[in-house]
């Protein structure tokens, strides 16, 4: 059986599946990749290496995008 | 006035003087539409976290397209620099932005902003290649201390963020005026057309309205509004008004009374 890892995106935490890599997460949640911006652990990732950092065990993603504002 | 009267930010040229917040309204359309209406070319926008629960929440983008409208990312809610500075480079990240618009809060109430750590960002922000309109108080001194560092837009408060309370000190923004080449652009706490008017007249560049016109009963009209009472300042200020006297002054000539 896969190991699963407990990971904290945007506050919220989930299950994710051992060695997915960001690309595969944002995808399965149907992000749309152009119009958003993505931290893991509070550093910013490069939007063309998603797909070669794997997500690991404890980890904080947070996807923001533009919204409202004054 | 000349011919093309053109705001001009970061050597960026637009048309319109009146610069508009996305926040408050009832819905991303009634936004839209407000700020088709009010004919701005420049948007202030949030940057929040992504609904990951609901996807099929509307985008922002989706309604206000970023390549006929520029946005403005701004740091709205942050309290610290270090918060401001986390936005502003995600925002950076988001497609490129690189005029942004800083705004460090220093009390929840007032919502006044905290000027050290504002000042403090600036550089950092300038550094790194930001361009960065600065929200700020309507302090001469500060002003001027946000220009040295390198902002490329001076944005005093007119009067605290959403009280509708039009231009509280004249004085200030005139001396701003005066020492300043850069743009300075009224940042919040205007509440109708006639205070748009009296920011332009004092020789502003422009205003940013987002309260007065998403929470006005009707936006749409108030966005036409605001939209003129830009361009009636703007005239105004160049007209050269009369001087201001105690006494009447006929305006029928008095020879050739029956």
């Amino acid at each position: 059986m896969k190991k699963i890892n407990k990971i904290k995106i945007n506050g919220k935490f989930i299950k994710i599946k051992d060695k997915t890599t960001l690309l595969t997460l944002i995808k399965k949640l149907k992000i749309p990749i152009k119009k958003v911006a993505i931290e893991l652990n509070q550093t910013i990732v490069n939007k063309k290496s998603l797909g070669k950092i794997k997500i690991k065990k404890n980890d904080k993603i947070e996807i923001v995008h533009f919204i409202g504002g004054g | 006035m000349k011919k093309s009267d053109n705001l001009i930010i970061a050597r960026k040229k637009y048309k319109s003087r009146l610069i508009v917040g996305t926040g408050k309204y009832k819905s991303m359309s009634e936004c839209a539409k407000a700020i088709k209406l009010s004919g701005a070319e420049i948007v202030t926008v949030a940057v929040r976290r992504v609904n990951i629960v609901d996807k099929n929440k509307p985008l922002l983008m989706d309604y206000i397209n970023p390549k006929k409208i520029t946005y403005l990312p701004n740091t709205a809610g942050c309290f610290t620099s270090d918060e401001a500075l986390r936005t502003l480079r995600l925002a950076r990240e988001i497609g490129g932005w690189k005029l942004v618009k800083l705004e460090v809060l220093g009390d929840k109430k007032t919502l006044f902003p905290d000027m050290i750590e504002t000042l403090k960002s600036t550089k950092i922000l300038t550094k790194e290649g930001f361009k960065v309109m600065v929200y700020c108080t309507d302090d001469p001194l500060m002003a001027k201390k946000l220009e040295d560092v390198g902002a490329c837009a001076i944005m005093p408060l007119a009067a605290p963020i959403g009280s509708g309370l039009g231009i509280q000190n004249y004085t200030n923004i005139k001396i701003i005026r005066n020492q300043t080449k850069l743009p300075l652009i009224i940042d919040a706490g205007l509440g109708q057309a006639s205070d748009a008017t009296i920011a332009m007249e004092l020789g502003c560049d422009g205003v940013l309205i987002n309260t007065a016109i998403a929470q006005a009963k009707n936006p749409f009209q108030m966005a036409i509004a605001m939209k003129h009472a830009v361009l009636a300042g703007r005239n105004s200020y160049f007209s050269g008004r009369i001087k201001k006297q105690t006494f009447a002054e006929a305006s029928s000539p008095t020879k050739g009374i029956i």
